[in-house]
């Protein structure tokens, strides 16, 4: 199996980092792409993207919120267990430009994306502004990290309760409407999120692009769960993805696509609380 | 191993017909995931094999697209020699009990078989049912056939892919004495064989069984192992002494209608995957991949995956299952024994109908597919009558689910990362030359990512094919030099 945990830290409530032994992917793997896992033999496979990862030492990075069955399943593993199935580095690498200023704007769980694209876009030589949102303060993952890296850095949160109040797309709006010069911004986050983002510099004409995540199964372009509809055609995000030009995408049908298997998905994660009601209220992580 | 049994002076059984297999009941095979034919026992393979009459000219060899010496090993059951028997399929084929069971041997070693003479309601011999039964019987009995291991060559081969044509190679490259390793995307190994084909068409302990084989004769799997993206195709060309790109065609088509996009509308690979590699008809207590509760579902083709997907959705116990193809009957490109099974279990075939438009239910899913009514007119190039539509005559059908099997193009994921490898510009299928050797020296490649779509058993004879051309290569730095067969 391999693929041994090295290092866990719980980042806020019900979200979790891991750092992974894997090393073919901590060499090869880039910016934007992700990786598909399995917990177990039953297991399915869900896509999570790479957060960091550390050459060296051969270990990656995955940050990921306890949301469903297989993410709370993986929530109960520790350092030194393995993880039964994990392939990648899959899609395809986010275009870092040079010498520009580019703004990426994450929301929730997706700032664990917007690290490695700072990380990137510092080391190619560009300004770099990140705008981090989130729910609410206990809820903002990867401050420090990204703060570290960025030029600029400014959180907003729904309920006020740290940084500014209000949405992220409020925060860029004024950004561009204070007359910084952007040459492209890079957003990840709920699709919501990343609609309005896009919406928003859409009349601005600066080039956007939006990390996708529809549902996916294999990961490899040989199913189409995870098609999305850019320009008007078809394409699959695993391999063509999952980053595309945000002011082509289909929004709204990717928020319809998302919403499929919500029943099944609510149904499988109430049967496993059923059968492991110990378990989960043992676990100490939970409810910390 | 190559002695020839002794020929039967007469014929033993002379029944025109085939020894029927015994199938689960239609009415209760579509409640369950079981395999439909039962497969004949000891006493009935060896009725059948007594059928063979050890004809001189041996059609059925040639008919083979791995050149099995079929009536040794008929003539062998025919001896109750079992093991005898396996061990001579095995010279040329370790995968019987699922090459029994997915050939279309219609169209290849029965086609052919001196005993075939349909107008006087002759049956050809079982042989792919005997072949089954073989392989049944290995596992059954729990024996491991191995063929004999030559010295270590020192030589070390790389197969990208784990399908049929992968593991057809990776077990004649280990033979020969080289050491192999074969490296696939998925998590499990046997490509369409575990993520395409049924359980109730090919369980799927079958296929791991046959295929651990291949470990015990000492071939190494990677799994999880996307080559192209986990490690480039360069760097396994440095690594390894030569490779086989066996990776498939992994891409389904769509139809290109409006609505495909909707919910409850999947590719055949989706639904297929969901159910047979992830298991999702057992969801939610013994797998976690969701399969939705189907009500009434329109599969689009009438190929195998058609029919895969029209029984599989069966058996998650809608209330209707129509097949809609465009062509008609004749034209159906599936086994003769999977549109059997597909009617007997109550699909509802509708041909000559051709999709037009997938229509929203009003809350981003599928309501219903609208087809346009179609008549055979003049033969296109290939020679088969071309569908033409009715004018005026377009017919709605009302579903929630619609699986399109209309085929599938080459896997890109490795070739996407290795422009330099030659590709074909308009099928994107891999270029090779006639000993299956691609743009780039020490690769090959073989099945479906260099036809295209096609069947198992061909996919196996490219397998090996490119392996005694590797084997060449690997000896003698050419691979078309026969003296490299003998090193
Ligand atoms: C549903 C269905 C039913 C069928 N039924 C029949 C039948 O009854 N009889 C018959 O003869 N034929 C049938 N076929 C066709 C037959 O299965 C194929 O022709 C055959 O499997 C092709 O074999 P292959 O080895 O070329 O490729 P595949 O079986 O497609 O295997 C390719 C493997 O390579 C892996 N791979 C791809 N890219 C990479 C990469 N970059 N790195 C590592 N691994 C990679 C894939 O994950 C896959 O496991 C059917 C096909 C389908 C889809
Ligand atoms: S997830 Fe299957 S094709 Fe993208």
């Amino acid at each position: 199996m391999g693929n041994k945990i090295v290092y866990v830290k719980e980042l806020a409530p019900l979200t979790k980092l891991f750092e992974i032994e894997v090393a073919h992917i901590a060499e090869r793997g880039k910016a934007g792409q992700f990786i598909i896992l399995r917990v177990n033999d039953e297991g399915e496979r869900i896509p999570l993207t790479i957060a960091n990862r550390n050459p060296a030492k051969g270990t990656i990075t995955l940050v990921f919120q306890e949301v469903g069955k297989t993410t709370e399943m993986l929530g109960l593993l520790d350092v030194g267990d393995e993880i039964h199935d994990l392939a990648g580095p899959l899609g395809k690498a986010t275009e870092i430009p040079s010498g520009k200023t580019v703004v990426c704007v994450g929301g929730g769980i997706g700032n664990a994306v917007v690290w490695p694209q700072v990380q990137a876009l510092k080391a190619a030589g560009n300004k770099v502004i990140a705008i981090l949102g989130a729910r609410t303060k206990e809820l903002l993952i990867l401050e420090e990290e990204i703060t570290a890296l960025a030029d600029v850095t400014i959180i907003t949160t729904d309920d006020g309760s740290y940084g500014r109040k209000g949405m992220v797309t409020h925060a860029l709006v004024d950004l561009i409407e204070e007359g910084e010069k952007i040459d492209e911004v890079i957003t990840i986050g709920p699709v919501v999120m990343m609609k309005f983002v896009c919406k928003a510099t859409e009349p601005y004409g600066i080039p956007t692009q939006a990390s996708l995540n529809p549902l996916m199964v294999d990961g490899t372009g040989m199913c189409g769960a995870c098609r999305v509809t850019v320009d008007g055609k078809t394409r699959f995000a695993c391999v063509e993805g999952p980053e595309f030009n945000g002011h082509l995408v289909d929004f709204d049908e990717l928020i319809t696509r998302l919403a499929y298997y919500q029943p099944e998905e609510k149904s499988s994660l109430e049967a496993y609380h059923r059968c492991h009601m110990d378990e989960t209220t043992d676990n100490p992580e939970h409810g910390e | 191993m190559n002695d020839t049994p002794k020929k039967p002076k007469k014929v033993l059984n002379k029944s025109k017909v085939k020894i029927p297999m015994r199938e689960q009941d239609p009415k209760n095979r579509i409640m369950n995931f079981d395999e439909v034919p039962l497969g004949y026992n000891a006493d009935e393979a060896h009725q059948e094999a007594l059928r063979c009459i050890d004809c001189k000219n041996k059609p059925c060899v040639a008919g083979c697209p791995v050149g099995i010496d079929i009536p040794a090993f008929l003539t062998l059951v025919g001896q109750k020699d079992f093991e005898g028997a396996l061990k001579k399929i095995k010279e040329k084929n370790f995968l019987p009990a699922i090459c029994g069971r997915v050939c279309p041997q219609e169209d290849q070693c029965e086609m052919v078989c001196t005993l075939n003479k349909p107008n006087k309601g002759r049956e050809p011999g079982g042989i792919g049912r005997v072949e089954r039964f073989l392989g049944d019987y290995a596992v059954e009995h729990n024996l491991d056939i191995m063929p004999d291991i030559a010295p270590p060559t020192g030589k070390t081969v790389a197969v990208i892919g784990s399908g049929p044509a992968g593991l057809t190679a990776a077990s004649d490259m280990i033979q020969k004495g080289h050491d192999v390793t074969v490296f696939e995307a998925l998590h499990k190994p046997g490509g369409v064989l575990f993520y395409g084909i049924p359980q109730f068409r090919l369980p799927k302990e079958i296929l791991l069984r046959e295929i651990s084989g291949l470990e015990k004769m000492g071939v190494k799997f990677v799994m999880n192992y996307p080559v192209g993206k986990a490690e480039s195709l360069d760097s396994i060309r440095e690594r390894f002494d030569v490779v086989f790109i066996a990776t498939g065609a992994g891409l389904p088509w769509f139809l290109g209608i409006p609505g495909e996009n909707l919910n409850g509308v999947y590719s055949a690979n989706e639904f297929l995957t969901r159910v047979n590699l992830m298991g999702g008809y057992k969801f939610p207590d013994g797998s976690d991949t969701p399969v939705k509760k189907i009500k009434r579902i329109a599969v689009i083709g009438a190929g195998n995956t058609a029919m895969d997907s029209a029984r599989t959705a069966k058996r998650l116990r809608p209330e209707v299952v129509y097949l809609v193809y465009r062509r008609s009957r004749l034209e159906m490109p599936a086994r003769v024994e999977e549109i059997h099974h597909a009617e007997q279990e109550g699909i509802d075939f509708n041909l000559l109908h051709s999709p037009i438009e997938i229509i929203d239910d009003g809350k981003g899913a599928v309501g219903a597919i609208l087809c346009q009514e179609m008549e055979l007119g003049e033969p296109d190039d290939s020679g088969r009558r071309r569908p033409v539509p009715i004018e005026g005559k377009v017919r709605e059908f009302a579903v929630d689910t619609v699986v399109i099997a209309i085929g599938q193009g080459p896997n890109p994921l490795l070739s996407a990362d290795c422009p330099e490898l030659e590709r074909d510009d308009r099928k994107g299928t891999i270029v090779i030359n006639d000993l299956m050797q691609t743009s780039f020296e020490n690769v090959f490649a073989g099945g479906d990512i260099v036809t295209g779509g096609a069947t198992v058993i061909l996919a196996m004879g490219q397998g090996r094919v490119a392996a005694d051309a590797m084997h060449r290569y690997l000896m003698t730095g050419d691979p078309s030099d026969p003296e490299g067969e003998h090193i």
